[in-house]
């Protein structure tokens, strides 16, 4: 350990315990610079006075870009002057993660000599987080990071750097190319990426199946989750091997299907998929025996974020299923109305979901023309937003 | 006659300068300032050009104080030595 470590006793009790410790990993790169000491020793005080020291600074980004940095500076720079400005960079990661060794140590590199050393792999955006680094090298390090075919990735009120699960590369439930998606809305959307025009921040999630592995529903403006929509596939000898091995299929599969559209009978399963809700409680109890439908694409659903202005919202739907095929027109047309409506009228800070709150799902489908559908109502009676011209024409 | 890049630009960094310290400036409010100013003599495509070459030239940045903006450049007030 570098001997011009701080004292800190209390974050020394987060190295304790069987789990990964962040402090471990910031005394371990103070060996390699001194940021990452003076980052201990003001987080030391910040837990002692419980009060946090960062300012946020204006800094959004490097000549030509408004997102991919954070400004940050310490409150104490008299005391900590290594950690004076300690900006944070969003790097664009590759679409499901995927990276060679190569690359790896490319970026590492590239952060040890630029900055502080510490990454972030990854953030809670899915990019890849490079944590302190000065003012001055932002732009070197910009261009460094370019040399090895990496760009910055979104932040503040643009369109964020669009995140997927690992999809067809490694999972056999995905129901579309969710990395092949990601790339292709990442480049297409360039300018938004890099360049802030929204009222607020805009996020796309893709997950392949239901599951929904990046928690799209919850975190993103636009959710692309993968489902089919035609039967579940059962092989069903293989439902008899589960059950002959001592699962209690009436039990764990049948009692907490959701929509109780399954039967066991000792032999066989019976599924009426016409009642299924694609929840994928079954597949994942029995992965060998039952796999989601042939026909597969995705639902799309709009609106979730955290609370901030509003509460938490979760999506909703939008199109109940389309197929997700190259080269994503109808993904691309549907969005395009979406933002065009959302920066013409949306306030200040107000994320879609919010907004359509705000003016009316009904407003809202008018307006980017698509068909209200039974699908898009989140729970019966409560958002009766469809009128019917015939219903005006009685009256 | 529809403006030109320039002069929006131009028009468009006019605003941002008198509003400088006094209000912040989204790229929509440009947008929709110059829409008033000029009717059919512009378009969004244009405005959104018109921005890209203010940022590009180093004449405006974008800022962030709680949502996106665009401002002269200027030493941020957060910013240490």
């Amino acid at each position: 350990m570098a001997d011009n470590l701080p004292n800190t006793p209390m974050l020394d009790e987060l190295e304790k315990g069987k789990w990964p410790s962040f402090v471990k990993e910031i005394k371990m790169a103070a060996k390699h610079g001194p940021m990452a000491a003076d980052l201990l020793g003001q987080l030391e005080q910040s837990y002692n006075e419980k009060i946090g020291h960062w300012k946020h600074g204006g800094i959004v980004g490097v000549m030509g870009y408004g997102g991919g940095v954070i400004g940050r500076y310490s409150d104490l720079p008299q005391k900590f002057p290594n950690i004076s400005h300690f900006h944070t960079m969003r790097i664009n990661q590759p679409a499901g993660w995927f990276y060679t060794t190569k690359a790896l140590r490319s970026i590492c590199d590239i952060w040890e000599k630029r900055g502080s050393g510490l990454t972030n792999m990854h953030g809670s955006t899915g990019d890849i987080i490079l944590l302190g680094t000065t003012t001055d090298q932002l732009e070197p390090t910009f261009t460094d990071l370019q040399g090895i075919d990496f760009d910055i990735g979104g932040s503040g009120s643009d369109l964020r750097t669009p995140s997927c699960c690992c999809g067809m590369a490694r999972c056999e439930w995905a129901c579309y190319d969710t990395m092949a998606l990601t790339y292709d809305l990442t480049m297409h959307y360039q300018d938004e990426l890099h360049r802030p025009a929204f009222p607020y921040k805009f996020k796309f999630k893709m997950s392949g199946c239901p599951n929904d592995c990046v928690a799209s529903i919850a975190r993103a403006d636009m959710s692309i989750i993968g489902t089919w929509r035609d039967e579940i596939q059962v092989d069903q000898d293989a439902v008899r091997e589960y059950a002959d091995r001592g699962l209690d299929i009436q039990s764990d599969v049948i009692s907490n299907c959701p929509s109780k559209c399954m039967e066991w009978d000792g032999k066989e399963l019976h599924i009426d998929n016409s009642f299924c809700v694609r929840c994928m409680h079954c597949i994942n109890v029995m992965p060998k025996a039952l796999r989601p439908g042939k026909d597969r694409g995705a639902t799309i659903l709009i609106g979730s974020k955290a609370p901030i202005i509003e509460g938490a919202f979760l999506s909703s739907v939008l199109f109940p299923f389309i197929k997700i095929e190259p080269p994503y027109d109808m993904i691309k047309d549907t969005v395009d109305k979406m933002w065009d409506v959302w920066c013409e009228e949306g306030k200040n800070r107000e994320r879609i979901g919010e907004f359509i709150q705000r003016v009316g799902l009904g407003n809202f489908l008018d307006a980017i023309e698509i068909d209200p559908v039974p699908e898009m109502v989140a729970h019966p009676r409560e958002n009766p937003y469809v009128f019917y011209e015939e219903y005006y024409e009685e009256d | 006659m529809a403006k030109t890049v320039e002069e929006i630009a131009d028009a468009m960094f006019n605003m941002v300068k008198d509003a400088q310290g006094q209000k912040k400036l989204k790229p929509m409010d440009l947008t929709k300032a110059m829409v008033s100013i000029f009717g059919d003599e512009v378009d969004k495509k244009t405005c959104k050009l018109a921005i890209k070459q203010l940022i590009d030239s180093g004449k405006c940045v974008y800022t962030y104080f709680g949502g996106s903006y665009i401002e002269l450049p200027h030493r941020e007030g957060a910013a240490n030595d």
